[in-house]
């Protein structure tokens, strides 16, 4: 595929915390309209990435870039201007604000306000159970109905490309189908996606292509389907022998 | 019967003058888990700025009002930005947070003191004074004025939270900085605005403060200013309404004290209000029971 494809590049990232190296010279890409997942262990620095390509931790060394911009030189809250939205780890909605009020914060950047309005309505379409629920405060959510006003809220920034940090975290496997088959939808209707999970075998399913992260550093990436099928990680990560 | 109802309506009055200065330490600590020691000196501030306004410049009531609320609101983001904002960026540890508050009150003091002296400069006749008969009490208009201030104040604060777009986003911001970053909200421009706001309304407790004791010293602000705070712990540090609630029972908490004939022990109830608070609901009335975050 070619270069200018290429939608986010992280190249040689290294970030540290205190004296820990958490992210050992960490290079992929994700291109444009690809789903792309990020899948390991706890701890092998799977979320610390995605708060590195966000602005939330500072990275020590190397580039991260994102339709032309160095995200490294810029502040957190400006990230999202360039495209970028993020679903993070453990939803982190506001939880004593109404779920229409969430979605406001989504749209936060936005002074088109015709087209915000068409957005609700897209994102309502897309997430029925937040329409119904509209007036309700957040935090008396289920933990599903949270993941998705999660990822309405990242929505209404209008972004081209959508971070997703452990989205199947805490669900029945019900409601991870759901979460899943939503995270298709939205892939499907153009927006890219980086996904983090540690549920691999049903991230593999979904993505396009995979990187494996082990203490830092990626060990294996290729196909998703190449990798669901390949010993090593089915062995450590698919439960299979 | 009559006395007592007239003390209510003062413990009210002057709860509301806890009220306004306690929103300021509530609000700048919901976002940024900073108290203000400072904020009381700000009231200080505010009443030296009413009195150059009023007595030395001669403008009108309404001019130095707005000269006050305005010159707080800049005295304190200029203390965000030259004292705080650093040490909140770095993260640095609260206590140093705390000991840099305590050496702006400081600072402020000193400043006013070298400016106008220490002597007390006497501001009377602020608002207009006459008694007003309210069934068979008969109530100072200074009181009233002070409690219908504060409620059309506390009413245009809720809007400024709930409905517009900045006071969403110092909700967002209270709740979850990180979070509210993703969003595209500047933790920067909300706290500065949160002082300002704070201030400002610290600037209003300060000219009605005035209207009911009318001398002004660059100390007035330290007991006034900790008192508030304890109405602060005591609503729920954080809580936009737990303050409100806070400042005007600690207000009844006084005026009931001193109606009770025990005028000398009023500061001795009010903090202890506050060790009754530390040691019953640590969370105060109305506060959110946070985990601490790692």
């Amino acid at each position: 595929m070619a270069e200018s494809n290429v939608m986010l590049s992280v190249k040689d990232l290294e970030v540290y915390y205190g004296s820990i190296h958490a992210i050992k010279k960490i290079s992929f890409d994700v291109r444009e309209g690809e789903i792309v997942t990020l899948i390991g262990a706890n701890g092998a620095g799977k979320t610390t990435t995605l708060h590195a390509i966000s602005g939330l931790v500072k990275a020590r060394s190397g580039e991260i870039s994102f339709c032309g911009s160095n995200l490294r030189a810029m502040e957190a809250h400006k990230i999202i201007r360039l495209g970028l939205a993020q679903v993070p780890e453990g939803r982190r909605i506001f939880a004593s604000m109404t779920v229409q009020e969430n979605l406001e914060m989504g749209a936060y950047i936005r002074s088109d306000r015709d087209k915000v309005l068409e957005d609700y309505e897209r994102v309502f379409e897309r997430l029925p159970r937040l329409k119904e629920r509209r007036r309700q405060i957040a935090g008396t959510l289920s933990g599903g109905e949270q993941q998705m006003l999660a990822i309405g809220r990242a929505l209404m920034s209008n972004p081209k490309m959508l971070l997703l940090d452990e989205p199947s975290m805490g669900l029945s496997p019900l409601l991870v189908n759901e979460i899943f088959s939503i995270i298709r939808d939205v892939n499907n209707s153009g927006v890219t996606v980086l996904l983090v999970e540690q549920n691999a075998k049903r991230a593999l399913e979904l993505a396009d292509r995979a990187y494996v992260l082990e203490t830092g550093s990626v060990s294996m990436s290729g196909l998703a389907s190449d990798l669901a099928a390949d010993e090593k990680v089915r062995a450590a990560y698919l439960g299979a022998g | 019967m009559v006395e007592f109802l007239t003390q209510i309506i003062n413990g009210l009055s002057q709860g509301s003058i806890f009220a306004l200065v306690a929103l300021g330490y509530s609000m700048v600590y919901g976002i940024t888990q900073l108290i203000n020691f400072a904020h009381g000196d700000i009231i200080m501030v505010g009443a030296y700025a009413t009195y150059v306004m009023l007595i030395l410049a001669g403008t009108p009531l309404w001019a130095a009002i707005l000269a006050a609320v305005l010159f707080c609101a800049i005295v304190g983001v200029v203390i965000e930005q030259v004292a705080y904002q650093r040490l909140l960026n770095k993260n640095a540890p609260r206590i140093s947070l705390l000991i840099t508050a305590i050496g702006v009150s400081m600072l402020l003091q000193n400043l006013f003191q070298i400016i106008f002296k220490s002597d007390a400069k006497s501001v009377s006749n602020v608002l207009p004074s006459f008694p007003i008969p309210v069934g068979p009490l008969e109530i100072s208009s200074v009181t009233l004025i002070t409690i219908a201030t504060s409620v059309v104040i506390m009413v245009l604060l809720q809007l400024l939270v709930k409905k517009t777009r900045i006071g969403k986003a110092m909700r967002a911001t209270s709740e979850d900085a990180g979070a509210a970053k993703l969003m595209g909200i500047s933790s920067r421009n909300t706290i500065a605005f949160t002082f300002a706001v704070g201030s400002g309304l610290a600037a209003v407790g300060a000219v009605l403060y005035v209207g009911a004791y009318p001398s002004i010293t660059p100390y007035m602000g330290s007991l006034l200013g900790l008192k508030a705070f304890v109405a602060a712990v005591l609503g729920g540090i954080g809580s936009i309404p737990g303050a409100m609630i806070g400042g005007l029972l600690i207000g009844l908490a006084e005026s009931l004290t001193k109606a009770a004939g025990w005028s000398q022990i009023t500061d001795a109830v009010v903090f202890g209000i506050l060790i009754l608070v530390l040691l019953l609901k640590p969370t105060g009335l109305l506060g959110r029971n946070v985990k601490e975050k790692v």
